[in-house]
């Protein structure tokens, strides 16, 4: 089973990287950008034939590992 | 006094810190990330560098370690362990010390020496910084921002866990002195025990007049009296 999962820094901490990339691509002449926040994805092939048990994997190493909850939120994508 | 400095690939201050702990007398064993069992110690050191290449985030891939385990044993048992630079990062992503540290708010790797102020003197660390509590270490880190929520800082500020702040050279703490964004200028923390201490800044890259400043020594002659 494919699943991907998206990291992303969370609402109200600053991402620096987000931001000159925001301001690379108004230099660049695309003034109507008006935010951009910079984030991880992963593509994770599991061998798991039961969905839920796959679920609950996957929920658990973008706990542990995947992402950093104090800063970052992740979405988990079943295809 | 027996301490360990833990290896991990990319660590590159691990044998600075062993210098450190060796000229002060403090009996060193190099440690290999990928053993299980610590050797009997009462010091664990986790230095700087870059363990695991920063993938995923700093420090992230090493606080999963096969030797972790037996340094969260250690950390439980009261005993010390101090982290510098990478080695805080690290501390941080095993959990054993809260928040988490941001790339530096103005995005580019600091190195430079900088100023600071001994918060706490009252620990193993700190002891012999109570008649010099302003110092001058060298930073040298890309992700150094400590960043927590409020009520995480407010918990650091009202227990005196603040090891370090940066200042300026006399002592002031401003906006102004702060290197790299860190809320409330924090340098450092300690946890609650006080047994761990987690820092940005090098204090074994300062420990000899030959490299132009001794206020790192401090911190390891305190380790002696503990």
């Amino acid at each position: 089973m494919k699943i991907s999962v998206t990291v992303t820094l969370k609402k109200d901490v600053l991402d620096p990287q987000g931001k000159v990339v925001k301001q690379t691509l108004k230099n660049m002449g695309h003034q109507n950008i008006e935010d951009i926040r910079q984030g991880k994805y992963f593509e994770i092939e599991i061998n798991e034939k039961d969905k839920e048990k796959a679920k609950k994997i996957i929920e658990e190493i973008s706990v542990k590992l995947l992402s950093n909850t104090i800063i970052e939120d992740y979405t988990i994508n079943y295809k | 006094m027996k301490s360990s400095v833990i290896v991990f690939p990319g660590s590159n201050c691990d044998r600075d810190v062993a210098v450190a702990l060796e000229k002060f007398k403090i009996k060193n064993e190099m440690v290999w990330h990928d053993e299980v069992a610590l050797p009997k110690c009462d010091l664990v050191v986790l230095p700087g560098g870059f363990s695991y290449g920063d993938y995923l985030r700093t420090g992230c891939i090493a606080s999963k370690s096969r030797i972790i385990n037996s340094i969260v044993e250690h950390a439980k048992k009261g005993g010390l362990i101090l982290g510098i630079c990478n080695g805080f990062q690290i501390l941080i992503e095993t959990g054993l010390l809260p928040g988490t540290l941001l790339r530096n708010k103005k995005l580019k790797f600091i190195s430079k020496n900088i100023f600071l102020k001994v918060i706490n003197t009252d620990n193993n660390f700190c002891t012999n910084y109570k008649n010099k509590n302003i110092i001058e270490l060298p930073i040298a880190h890309n992700e150094g921002n400590f960043f927590g929520n409020n009520n995480l800082i407010n918990k650091l500020e009202d227990n005196n866990l603040i090891a370090f702040k940066y200042c300026d050279n006399k002592g002031k703490i401003e906006k102004e002195s702060n290197p790299n964004g860190s809320s409330n200028n924090i340098a450092g923390i300690l946890n609650n025990n006080k047994n761990i201490l987690g820092m940005m800044p090098h204090p074994e890259r300062l420990i000899d007049p030959l490299l132009s400043g001794e206020d790192g020594s401090l911190l390891f002659t305190s380790l002696l009296k503990s």
